[in-house]
């Protein structure tokens, strides 16, 4: 079996897990609003870090950022027997390459590789680049090879910025939201980015949950938008739950992707709708954090794997009244209840999907 | 004990020539990739215009991968390469760069996501399956076997489409390959380095 071990993050809310998630509690977000300036020629809403992250000496910021939500688990959990480092990230170090340049921290590899040495892994790190699905994909790839037995531990760190670069495209999508994102509302109107890092430790031994089912499936349909059908997000979930040996309503929640896109929460909506899912609890987590690309699947997991340990349903921030044309059971308050399984979802451009269910176990 | 499992069909694709399974099927010496690419897309017969919107990166994975697919199988692919998007990236970079000359375009942006050439192979293909994109500092010979055999071992893949599909500043070279239980050659590290 593949388990979950210890997770932490570092996000604008706070400098770890337990602050990050006391200030969500209180329904406090990151997104704040930002103005006209070098970053984009009009005003914008993003979670980003008030403080200049101080990177540590012979670091970029995001190597820091790495580097602040994995060390944690590192000192409490030290690596033992065949360890991988996995790291997800959509842009890696991508300001490296202003000015037209490829210097040496703008490939991944080598910026992994500077983790990994931090703190004192022998084997190669793998990045996983998959656009927004890679911080939930890690930690499937990362429950396949302990599950296969490859690899004895696999410590999944995952982390992106808020940049001019992504600013500036997601802008150019016109898929940036005019206010703080609104997930599945009736007034949704786009995206709102995020920054953040996160860390999990999936272990073949023992842990605190089990990781119990994952699918990911390619819509197949389009590079930039989401399928009509929901088609591979369907599968994905399908897959997982098979695996998991689970029927749909034995989830106790579904920590959804949501990025209040139009189209991202329809599809969502309709996949959730032809699984049968209409009354599990969803929330999207985007209006804490914003999008927080390859970070945002695996930040969602940890928040979402502390929800469940302290047995509270975290509301979707920023919804008001329904905006899909399915019946979904958004989360709108606060609720204590005892979490058993849930399920992690995301997909994003290149038509990728993902469904991870974890099962806790004390 | 673990099922053996082999490399298939193999793809390759540098310096001008396309080689499927060691042989030379197409070659055009002293061309710019845009260049060589059109021509390799006309020498396949391929029809489908939506290649000529493809970043360089896509182009290359989607020629590589097409000498080794067919419509609607479940293949997952796995690729990886050393620079990601960078080639595309530079490309929008530019465009922002200068706010005399602003001019981000989302015909652009949206290729400075490497896995985007594995979206356009499974469109083309119609593959319902994994897609998986990974980076290293080189050619991963223990990474490849690690986790393709892995995904077929626990049934999450019929089989793989693994490559290899590196593109910078006119530097490119493919290598896709498939692994599942027909061929020759065991799916191992040691096999892939000969292959090399």
């Amino acid at each position: 079996m593949s388990f979950i071990v210890d997770y932490n993050c570092f996000t604008p809310l706070g400098g770890d897990l337990r602050a990050t998630v006391d200030r969500l509690e209180q329904g406090i977000s990151g997104i704040r609003r930002f103005e006209a300036g070098k970053c984009l020629p009009v005003p914008y809403y993003a979670s980003r870090f008030r403080e200049p992250c101080e990177p540590e000496p012979g670091f970029t910021r995001l190597e820091s950022m790495l580097i602040r939500a994995l060390a944690p688990v590192v000192e409490r959990h030290p690596p033992g027997g065949h360890a991988l480092l996995l790291v997800s990230t959509t842009k890696g170090n991508i300001g490296a390459i202003r000015g037209g340049g490829t210097p040496p921290e703008a490939f991944m590899g080598p910026m992994a590789g500077k983790v990994a040495r931090y703190f004192g892994f022998s084997e190669t790190p793998w990045v996983l680049s998959n656009a927004c699905v890679s911080g939930i994909l890690a930690v499937a790839v990362a429950k396949r090879m302990t599950l296969a037995g490859v690899y004895d531990q696999v410590y999944v760190v995952a982390g992106d910025e808020v940049t001019e670069f992504v600013l500036s495209g997601f802008n150019a999508f016109q898929a940036l939201g005019s206010g703080p994102c609104k997930p599945y509302d009736k007034n949704r109107d786009g995206v709102t980015l995020g920054e953040a890092s996160a860390a999990v430790l999936v272990s073949a031994r023992e842990g605190i949950f089990r990781v119990a089912g994952d699918g990911a499936i390619n819509d197949a349909n389009h590079i930039s938008g989401p399928s009509r059908t929901g088609e591979g997000l369907y599968r994905s979930i399908r897959l997982a739950l098979d695996e998991a040996g689970l029927e749909g309503p034995e989830l106790d929640f579904i920590s959804a992707h949501g990025t209040a896109t139009e189209y991202n929460d329809e599809m969502e909506a309709i996949a959730l709708d032809r699984l049968g899912l209409n009354e599990v609890a969803v929330n999207s987590l985007k209006g804490y954090f914003g999008h927080t690309l390859g970070a945002s699947g695996l930040l969602e997991t940890v928040i979402s794997l502390e929800s469940a340990r302290r047995g509270i349903l975290y509301p979707c921030l920023g919804y008001e009244n329904s905006g899909v044309s399915k019946p979904l059971a958004v989360i709108r308050q606060k609720e204590e209840r005892e979490i058993r399984h849930f399920m992690k979802t995301a997909s994003g451009f290149g038509g990728a999907n993902t469904a991870v269910i974890f099962e806790k176990l004390i | 004990m673990k099922e053996a499992l082999y490399i298939g069909d193999r793809c390759e694709i540098r310096n001008g020539e396309i080689r499927v399974n060691g042989e030379t099927v197409f070659s055009a010496e002293g061309e710019l990739f845009a260049d060589f690419a059109k021509k390799a897309y006309r020498y396949l017969e391929m029809d489908y215009p939506k290649f000529f919107k493809m970043d360089k990166l896509s182009k290359l994975a989607f020629l590589a991968a097409s000498r080794l697919l067919s419509e609607g199988s479940d293949t997952a692919l796995v690729f990886a390469n050393r620079a990601a998007s960078l080639d595309t990236d530079l490309v929008y970079e530019a465009s922002i760069a200068d706010k005399e000359a602003y001019y981000p375009s989302p015909a652009v942006f949206v290729y400075t996501l490497p896995n985007i050439c594995l979206g356009e192979i499974s469109i083309k293909y119609k593959l319902y399956s994994e897609n998986t994109f990974f980076v290293f500092e080189k050619f991963p010979s223990d990474f490849f076997p690690a986790y393709a055999n892995t995904l077929i071992r626990t049934g999450k893949a019929e089989d793989v489409l693994c490559g290899w599909v590196e593109m910078l500043h006119e530097e490119y070279h493919a290598l896709v390959y498939r692994a599942g239980r027909v061929g020759t050659w065991e799916h191992t590290e040691e096999n892939l380095k000969k292959m090399i």
